[in-house]
């Protein structure tokens, strides 16, 4: 049972470390790495609010092995603010009342980032598809749309200098 | 919850994979995208001393053309199937059915080989699978061997699949123009498996049914390939009394667990539903 040394870019810095096989992608996060934006919640892959990116797609980090990850790019909710400033989908949650308690918030997050990337102008429909694997126990569910939604349109303005 | 100690172990070759079976035994599991897999370690459901990592060989992904065959690669995920141009062109009830397999994030994982080989009845691949007359492909350290859909599944968890092998391909025959399709999954929330499904393939000349295959998903130990049903609806009037005929064969074959989802009789009778309405989606898609 010995531990494999893995190379992992994440949030844009190369991390090395020694890992258990059966360390989750979502404990190497939290405890190895001090990263504890990637909640756990119902551990089964069902909730969604362990959600992060890897290699540019949404993965539950409950249900992937850090080993698994050797050699990728991951990207949790530490990483979407630019420099201090927010990314679309943390202001849409923001001055959309997207958050109640905030438990499921990051995984939220990650998922609407990942998603406006396959899906830039989505129908109301196509939200409620996209992010279906992200569960908010307040049910804060029209909210959370409405966010998306104001992140879709910031997304699309041109960019200013 | 964190699974139970294991060593890892991630084969750059189908060659290797199957050397690496060979060397570990029943100690090993593969790992395909992991998403019963790992929840079952969880558990302590599974407890292998090793997992054989699968999903870094290149030559098990990917859906190609081989002659009136597709040939989708065992670890090809779902979202893959989703977005494939020509399982939309020649097989589109794997496109719209894979839409109704767990969500999102899980369908970045999950792949299509895991979910025929895992053996669960709650899985939507094999209906799938016998609905569209697969074959699946099995590779062990004598070579290849191909088993139809039809005969691959033995019992809950248990498949022909031996320890030694792997599955490479699940080989598809092209749907031709024309041809009805329609995948019905009563589930109660997103993510969730059936409560009952059914899978139809059909095609049809004026008002019969020239061609038809119907498979059932959940409602007994393995998917069931509901040939009764398919016997009620050939070569007759496609109609309201051909239609509950069908339902009424295809339910007297269902052997479903209760459970959450329901009573038998409950899922039972969901099953006859499902069998209507995608027998009717079917014949409307038919031209």
């Amino acid at each position: 049972m010995s531990k494999k040394l893995i190379t992992v870019t994440i949030n844009g810095k190369k991390e090395e470390r020694a890992v258990e096989p059966r360390t989750l992608l979502v404990h190497f996060l939290r405890e190895d790495l001090n990263l504890t934006g990637a909640h756990i919640g119902c551990e089964t892959s069902h909730c969604g609010a362990c959600t992060v990116d890897v290699d540019g797609e949404s993965v539950k980090a409950c249900t992937h092995l850090a080993v698994q990850c050797d050699g990728s790019e991951v990207l949790t909710v530490e990483g979407l603010a630019d420099k201090g400033v927010l990314h679309a989908v943390q202001e849409g949650f923001y001055k959309e009342h997207g958050l109640q308690c905030g438990f499921c918030t990051p995984g939220m997050l990650m998922r609407a980032y990942r998603f406006l990337q396959e899906n830039s102008n989505p129908t109301e429909d196509e939200i409620r598809h996209g992010m279906s694997g992200n569960l908010c126990r307040c049910t804060g569910y029209q909210n959370i749309i409405k966010s998306v939604q104001y992140a879709a349109k910031k997304l699309q303005e041109p960019v200013t200098a | 919850m964190i699974p139970p100690r294991f060593d890892y172990h991630a084969p750059a070759s189908v060659a290797e994979a199957i050397t690496l079976l060979g060397q570990l035994g029943s100690d090993a599991k593969l790992l395909a995208g992991g998403h019963s897999l790992l929840p079952m370690m969880k558990l302590r459901f599974a407890e292998p001393a090793h997992l054989i990592d699968i999903n870094k060989i290149p030559e098990l992904r990917g859906i190609r053309e081989d002659g009136n065959e597709i040939v989708i690669g065992a670890m090809t995920v779902e979202n893959e199937l989703i977005k494939s141009d020509i399982l939309q062109a020649k097989a589109p009830l794997l496109c719209e059915a894979a839409k109704l397999i767990a969500d999102p994030q899980v369908r970045n994982r999950g792949t299509i080989g895991g979910d025929i080989a895992h053996g669960d009845p709650g899985n939507d691949h094999p209906a799938l699978s016998m609905a569209l007359d697969a074959t699946f492909v099995l590779q062990g350290p004598n070579g290849k061997r191909t088993v139809k859909a039809d005969d691959f599944f033995l019992g809950t968890y248990m498949t022909l699949l031996e320890e030694s092998e792997i599955m490479t391909e699940i080989r598809v025959p092209a749907l031709a123009a024309g041809t009805g399709y329609a995948y019905e999954k009563l589930k109660r929330k997103t993510g969730d498996w059936a409560t009952a499904g059914c899978a139809v393939v059909m095609q049809k000349t004026g008002d019969k049914v020239t061609h038809i295959r119907i498979a059932l998903t959940n409602v007994g130990p393995t998917a069931l390939h509901a040939t009764d049903a398919e016997q009620v609806l050939l070569n007759k009037p496609f109609d309201e009394a051909a239609l509950a005929a069908a339902a009424a064969a295809a339910t007297a074959i269902c052997d479903p667990a209760e459970d959450l989802r329901g009573d038998i009789e409950y899922k039972t009778a969901m099953a006859g539903e499902m069998v209507k309405r995608a027998l009717r989606k079917a014949w409307a898609r038919c031209a």
